[in-house]
């Protein structure tokens, strides 16, 4: 399934910091390329700020079980 | 996997079906002797591949006809941030880390008192018929309608009413949630200054850590995570060299009613405080560790093949047990909620996994897949529980009204019911852990610590590290349990402050200060009173807090397989109505039974209001009933047991008035000759902008 090891670690390192909300940045960046190059684009710091506060701060944050 | 057509490919599965069945018989029709562990994980890893594979595939072709051809929300609404079509085994893992808390290792720890068989069973029943179906199928509506949130679906499938009943329904859970949490962590560091010295130590962990990510090096999740880790082993060492040094141990030690105070006071400020600061890195941490002890639980009973030392079946199957009361119906169903079937999936099943789904067909692996691990891991903490001696196991779980608080006493008592155990046996228990008691140490926390220590500290290098992972596991527990309250106290908090808005507009504004205080403090109030009640109260604690918890949690289940079951209707798809249908009827049943037991039943160990009357007229009477020692705690008793039964009685209103919309929705659909379900149109992959 893999090719490599070095493409599993990477896979592996998307995998945990999904696990706590933080999509992958570098996917965000070229979705903003690609679709709206007209668009400022976050930089990595603003992307995670950004992220940690839609997950935690909002009041529609998905709530975690039990 | 070859994809030939020919009968002979079921063959592998008939094999593994039959493994599964006889993995069974041996866990279930061996009587007299020790059942090893493994059976159990046998029996149920295979009879899980076989429900994947051909009754999770059934749903997915026939039942919700899943079409790999249609763009889900992610790929539509595709923005980098909330919407990401995210590669399936990742997406996996983001939401098992959702599902996966607490819940599904309380709770078999608590059922094991009435043997192994019947909660394992009800685990593997449960999870293949309605736990994961539900979540499947939540995740399925949820993906078909733009990732909508569950009281959204409902309010638009049955109406206004209807969804804003689910939504105070959610309401009510989360709050009973956050104080059976809380209470699970007040019964693990009451008089434990190893406990609270290494919890303690998260906050300032968790505050260099937000620090770091947010200062020093933005955004760096895994080294700092990694700092964390190393810096919460080290003080769980620390904790001991605390716990054994008089002057330090005694300024670590403290009662159950003072963390209590500690808890209320920290879900207040820590609700208040940025969420960069503690709760996010202590999410991170606590999720990276749940997500390792997890495997390392499992590699501990594969390599260890742990015997179990628990009977397949107690006398207390009958409802006289000690650590909660109630006969195996419905009780069984409520106590163990999460790993067979939980409510609180389909809130997550409706929450950010569906804006992450890339093509729909994979909502069966992550749905029903990612409950069947969850359900495994229950079985895992079955297994914890199961391997510790019974004597042991009651003489934590007992309450002292029923065993006493006296180790002599305590042993006599658990003794006397079978389950021989010796004082000396008891306190040497306790020195392995590096605790001087471990008595009344119900909800299920340190019962399962001490059983993943038992099981850990044969496979991991080291001597007498029994004590270390015992704490470990007291911490990781208390780690998400702290996480779930701050964040759970901050969702409560908006659902207030929405609630409250209806009526003074002014409270709904998120960003004013004294809003926000008042919120959180409502919130805070409310869960703290039935924490502080379940502390105080000679008879509450986990013994009713839990019952109320697994009641709520299996009705919200009930409200999602009916939602379920009124849009299968809806999509004229009612010849398969019954797999929604069946878990649905089953849940209300159990739901309905436990409520109105727990109300009404005439034996005051079990029905709340029998209880009131009896304190009732002994206080009218001037008399004292043990273990109430004061008049006033005649009176707390009475006034919770009132308490109790109008939480169970708006559970049941909760419950009836959503079947009522059902029921109403459902019969009107079937009237008509066209689908009438708000799905959103059919889009194809690839067609988008």
């Amino acid at each position: 399934m893999f090719n490599d090891l070095g493409k599993l670690g990477k896979y592996l390192g998307q995998a945990a910091r999904l696990m706590v909300g933080m999509p992958d940045y570098d996917n965000y960046v070229e979705h903003m390329r690609n679709t709206h190059p007209e668009q400022p684009v976050m930089s990595y710091e603003a992307f995670f700020r950004e992220r940690q506060e839609a997950r935690y701060g909002g009041g529609k944050g998905s709530p975690r079980c039990c | 996997m070859n994809n030939t057509t020919s009968p002979a490919r079921h063959l592998p599965w008939l094999a593994l079906a039959a493994i599964g069945a006889c993995a069974l018989g041996v866990v279930a029709l061996r009587r007299g002797e020790t059942v090893n562990a493994l059976w159990i994980v046998v029996a149920s890893v295979a009879l899980y591949l076989v429900a994947y594979r051909y009754y999770s595939l059934f749903i997915a072709n026939k039942v919700m006809q899943l079409d790999p051809h249609r763009a889900t929300p992610a790929v539509i609404n595709n923005d980098g941030l909330d919407y990401v079509p995210t590669n399936k085994h990742i997406l996996f893992g983001h939401h098992f880390a959702a599902i996966a808390g607490a819940g599904p290792l309380v709770g078999p720890v608590l059922a094991a008192q009435m043997g192994y068989l019947p909660g394992t069973l009800w685990l593997i029943a449960g999870v293949v018929f309605a736990g994961a179906v539900q979540d499947f199928v939540v995740l399925f509506l949820s993906t078909r309608r733009n990732g909508r949130s569950l009281g959204d679906m409902v309010r638009e499938e049955m109406g206004q009413v209807a969804g804003t009943i689910a939504l105070f329904g959610c309401f009510l859970i989360m709050i009973i949630i956050l104080a059976v949490l809380a209470l699970i962590v007040v019964k693990a560091l009451a008089e434990s200054p190893w406990g609270v010295f290494t919890v303690m130590a998260t906050i300032p962990i968790a505050m260099l850590m937000g620090v770091y990510m947010r200062y020093i090096r933005p955004g760096r999740i895994g080294e700092i995570s990694l700092v964390g880790v190393v810096l919460l082993l080290a003080s769980i060492y620390l904790g001991g060299q605390v716990a054994a040094d008089p002057v330090w141990a005694k300024a670590f030690t403290f009662t159950g009613v003072q963390i209590t105070w500690m808890l209320i006071g920290y879900g207040f400020v820590a609700a208040v405080l940025p969420v960069w600061l503690v709760l996010a890195p202590r999410d991170y941490l606590s999720t990276f560790l749940k997500i390792g002890t997890i495997i390392a639980l499992a590699i501990g009973i594969l390599v260890t093949m742990p015997e179990l030392k628990m009977p397949a079946l107690t006398q207390f199957a009958d409802g006289t047990g000690p650590v909660w009361k109630g006969t195996l119906f419905p009780f069984l169903f409520i106590t163990i909620a999460c790993g067979a079937v939980s409510g609180f999936h389909a809130l997550i099943a409706s929450g950010t996994t569906p804006k992450l789904l890339d093509n729909e067909v994979n909502a069966r692996y992550i749905g029903y897949g990612g409950m069947l691990v969850e359900s495994f891991v229950a079985v895992m903490a079955m297994v914890a529980a199961s391997v510790i001696e019974p004597g042991v196991y009651f003489a934590m779980n007992s309450p002292a009204a029923v065993v006493g608080s006296d180790i002599n006493a305590v042993a006599a008592a658990v003794s006397s019911w079978g389950f021989m155990i010796t004082p000396d046996a008891l306190q040497a228990v306790a020195n392995d852990i590096g605790e001087h008691t471990i008595l009344a140490r119900a909800g299920g926390a340190p019962t399962l610590a001490v059983g993943i220590a038992q099981i850990l500290h044969h496979v991991l290098p080291g001597k007498n590290t029994m004590a270390f992972w015992y704490h470990f596991a007291i911490l990781f527990e208390a780690l998400f349990i702290l996480t779930a309250v701050d964040a759970g106290t901050r969702a409560g908090r908006f659902m207030l402050q929405d609630l409250l808005g209806a009526f003074v507009p002014a409270l709904r504004s998120t960003e004013s200060w004294g809003a926000n205080l008042l919120g959180t403090a409502g919130c805070v109030a409310l869960w703290g009173y039935l924490l502080y009640q379940g502390v105080v109260d000679p008879l509450g604690g986990i013994n009713t807090l839990w019952p109320l918890f697994g009641i709520s949690n299996q009705m919200l289940a009930g409200i999602a397989l009916m939602l379920g079951t009124v849009v299968l209707i809806k999509m004229k798809r009612e010849r398969y109505l019954w797999v929604t249908l069946l878990p649905a009827l089953w849940l209300l049943v159990c739901t309905t039974a436990a409520g109105l037991i727990k109300l009404l039943d005439p034996s005051p160990a079990v029905g709340f209001l029998a209880l009131a009357k009896k304190y009732n007229e002994a206080l009218a009477a001037g008399q004292l009933l043990a273990p109430a020692k004061s008049v006033e705690q005649m009176q707390q008793v009475v006034f919770n047991a009132y308490t109790n039964a109008t939480l169970t009685v708006l559970f049941l209103l909760v419950v009836f008035s959503v079947l009522y919309f059902a029921i109403r929705t459902g019969i009107a659909a079937l009237g008509r000759k066209e689908r009438t379900d708000k799905e959103t149109p059919f889009q194809a992959l690839g067609g988008q902008q």
